[in-house]
């Protein structure tokens, strides 16, 4: 682990430090043990999720140095800087590293696993030692993944859709079974988080008073541990035809193409929930606690989680509208894609409500959280119009589908990651981050983010598909707008990377309550001792008690 | 003799027994997903090819996949009775019994490689390899290949059970299981279980109908 381990915290004030950790505070899990052997071979899951953290923060820069990349390429219709096939191993790779490796782990594995136990009063997960092979296995797919990368590269773009991805004369077979491993990473990750919340909730913590990110974290799970194993099938399938040419999916030997696209999108749509339920999970915790102010509807918010869990098992087929499936399963698909909305318009409307007469505190994870507002609706509406037939044959393919998709994984996803890295990050390194630089990073982010893909609707009601090389030069001005949006988002995701490390050292000490929330993480100390509590808690209120004071909510989760 | 070994997250034996259980429960869930992508793959391509696909179904031997469907299900009688044991503290009963469905597990893989090299000699290969003179057709093809691939995951699947019944009679010999303490024991006979069941799927729809 290279990462800048803050320095022991200052002493915080003596009344405080007192009423949080009673007479003889523990070391907290920075500091309970030493050596780099304490982290190789650590049971702490908040240990496990910073090495998860530094992971996903370098997958997500390098998935992000991709993308910059092809970008510059199509600044110009034609040839900028690499040829067409280097062009088409960088969107792959980047679709592959962003999505395996970066938005599927980020939030569940960084911060539901730094953060959910201690929300429902836990002293770790229900395994310990899963999580930490989850960790290595995590890092083995991932290797293996950027071996196949390295060996060659692929060309099919993140999907692999058959047959061309069975005849690529690229290295396929490294990458595919890398998303495999990393598969079996969510699953084991998943099923820890289920057992977590079944089993080891403290004392007074029943379903309906537990925190809406551990609802969020939870319906996630499920969609981690069902739908897994079936994009594992369908993509090592995928692999061992294009080495031993068994032609499951290829119509030359009796294949069907179109099944391996039902198996592939019966995991990766509802993989799209995997990314923003957890997301929307930052969000439900963010909103109340800078609003200071419970939730609108604390069931709307939760059951909403589990029907976007449910529903999104039963929406795959919109990928397919042009595959040659009949219209009425076509538009069977279409109407409970819609529902989705439904039960996301349920979210937003909710988080709007709670804000609606709340003491508002400025800060720069609520600016996230209005970036992301923005975005996801914007994203979410245009989700209704693909899932529309008749518009989605006009748009099929196009660009406007990756600015779709972008604003809900990226507009949504990204900026939850960053509201959740500055929202926790004086819990987990006991220290403040820069508000300044961190409301400027934000502004930033949603600048480049609508300047990016804004352009991409145009260009693909325009006509243009997606992942071409070369393309007319009317399409120039979107293009350059496009790329600089782009460098606006990684320059932006720098500075906010850099605040986040210099306040590691200099930041001042956070206390164990900043934010003034109620949610059960700010009842421990920043940052938290290794058994979170220095008692078990005992709960005798919601987490988004605002009615009380503060005194009294920590008696209420105390009483001992 | 070891101490039970009670994690610092629970608060009781009992607990953890129930936290290991149920987490076997959703691993077996999603194990259940793999191969329901295996049998929708099944699904749909004997929805595709109708009759080709049946006629290549019924030139498989039938006794092979039943008597591989006999040894699984004694194999599954004795980790039951192992359970029985550990349960009432007969370790090394318990651990016989687990060596038992072991060797059993190898029978299966033995009677299954047999059959392979029978396979192998008609040419009911997969995909292009695919030479089988009884069934030449593109169903038949279809068939084969998927029934190569499935029985193929599944034996893998047969191949980690043994290794876990293993390792648990192992660390039954060791004491390491109490008629308190012993979910891992039970973890490890539900997964030997749940191999055994999902022959009981691919035995009827690769050889009987």
């Amino acid at each position: 682990m290279t990462l800048p381990l803050p320095k022991a915290p200052a002493p915080q004030a003596p009344q405080c430090n007192e009423r949080i950790s009673g007479p003889a505070p523990a070391p907290d899990y920075l500091h309970a043990e030493r050596g780099v052997m304490s982290w190789l071979n650590t049971r702490d899951h908040k240990r496990i999720g910073l090495m998860f953290y530094v992971a996903v923060l370098a997958f997500f820069f390098l998935g992000g140095l991709f993308a910059l990349l092809f970008r510059l390429e199509l600044l110009t219709p034609n040839r900028t800087i690499m040829d067409a096939p280097t062009y088409n191993r960088l969107f792959t790779w980047h679709g592959i590293v962003m999505v395996w490796l970066f938005l599927i782990p980020s939030i569940p594995n960084v911060f539901g696993n730094f953060i959910l136990p201690i929300q429902i009063g836990a002293r770790d997960l229900a395994f310990p030692k899963l999580n930490l092979v989850s960790f290595y296995v995590y890092i083995a797919g991932a290797a293996i993944v950027l071996c196949g990368l390295v060996a060659g590269g692929t060309d099919t773009g993140w999907t692999f859709y058959t047959p061309y991805s069975e005849s690529t004369p690229m290295s396929l077979f490294p990458v595919v079974f890398g998303v495999f491993v990393l598969g079996i990473s969510s699953i084991l990750t998943g099923l820890n988080f289920i057992a977590t919340v079944h089993m080891l909730r403290a004392k007074g913590m029943h379903w309906r008073r537990m925190p809406l990110f551990v609802w969020s974290i939870y319906a996630t799970s499920i969609i981690l541990v069902l739908a897994s194993p079936v994009l594992g099938l369908s993509v090592m399938l995928v692999g061992i035809d294009h080495v031993f040419h068994l032609g499951i999916f290829d119509p030359a030997s009796g294949g069907d193409p179109v099944l391996f696209q039902h198996l592939f999108w019966f995991y990766s749509h509802p993989a799209v929930y995997i990314m923003i339920l957890p997301a929307m999970g930052v969000m439900s915790e963010v909103v109340p606690t800078f609003a200071h102010r419970q939730p609108a509807s604390y069931s709307a918010i939760a059951f909403s989680s589990l029907g976007i869990a449910f529903i999104g098992f039963l929406t795959w087929g919109h990928h397919m509208f042009v595959a040659g499936i009949s219209t009425l399963d076509a538009g069977i698909f279409g109407i409970l894609s819609m529902f989705v909305a439904i039960f996301s318009a349920i979210k937003v409307f909710t988080w709007t409500a709670t804000l609606y007469k709340g003491e508002i505190v400025f800060n720069t994870p609520l600016l996230y959280f209005f970036g992301f507002l923005f975005l996801f609706i914007f994203g979410g509406m245009t989700g209704v119009a693909v899932a529309t037939q008749s518009l989605d044959v006009h748009w099929h393919d196009t660009y406007f589908v990756v600015a779709h998709f972008h604003f809900i994984m990226v507009g949504g996803s990204v900026t939850a990651f960053f509201a959740a890295a500055h929202y926790w990050f004086p819990k987990m390194f006991g220290r403040m981050y820069s508000e300044r630089v961190g409301l400027l990073s934000a502004t930033a982010v949603f600048i480049g983010f609508v300047l990016t893909f804004t352009p991409q609707f145009l260009l693909g009601n325009a006509g243009m598909p997606r992942r071409y090389y070369s393309y007319p030069a009317e399409f120039q001005w979107l293009h350059v707008l496009a790329t600089g949006g782009a460098f606006l988002i990684g320059g932006a995701s720098l500075l906010a990377l850099c605040n986040l490390l210099v306040s590691l050292r200099t930041g001042p000490a956070a206390g164990p309550n900043p934010w003034d929330s109620r949610s059960f993480e700010w009842l421990t100390a920043s940052p938290p001792p290794k058994h979170n509590f220095p008692e078990t808690p005992v709960f005798d209120r919601s987490a988004y008690a605002y009615e009380l004071s503060e005194e009294e909510s920590h008696v209420r989760a105390f009483p001992g | 003799m070891y101490e039970p070994s009670l994690g610092e997250q629970f608060e009781s034996l009992e607990r953890q027994s129930t936290a290991l259980r149920f987490g076997m429960w959703v691993f077996l869930a999603s194990e259940l997903l793999l191969f329901s992508g295996l049998f929708a793959l099944y699904a749909a391509y004997r929805g595709e090819y109708g009759q080709e696909f049946t006629q290549a179904l019924h030139t498989n031997t039938v006794a092979y996949g039943t008597a591989n469907m006999y040894v699984l299900l004694t194999s599954s009688f004795c980790v039951a009775l192992a359970v029985r044991d550990i349960r009432r503290g007969a370790q090394r009963m318990a651990a016989s019994w687990l060596l038992v469905s072991a060797a059993l597990g190898i029978a299966f893989l033995v009677i299954k490689a047999i059959e392979y090299g029978v396979h192998i000699h008609e040419g009911a290969l997969p995909g292009p390899y695919y030479r089988f003179a009884e069934a030449q057709t593109l169903g038949g093809n279809r068939f084969y290949t998927l029934y190569w691939v499935t029985t193929g995951a599944h034996a893998l699947h047969v191949t980690g059970g043994i290794g876990v019944l293993l390792w648990t009679a192992l660390h039954t010999l060791q004491g390491r299981y109490t008629p308190e303490d012993h979910a891992r024991f039970e973890n490890a006979t539900l997964y030997w279980h749940f191999v055994d069941v999902m022959w009981i799927f691919i035995w009827p729809i690769y050889y009987l109908a």
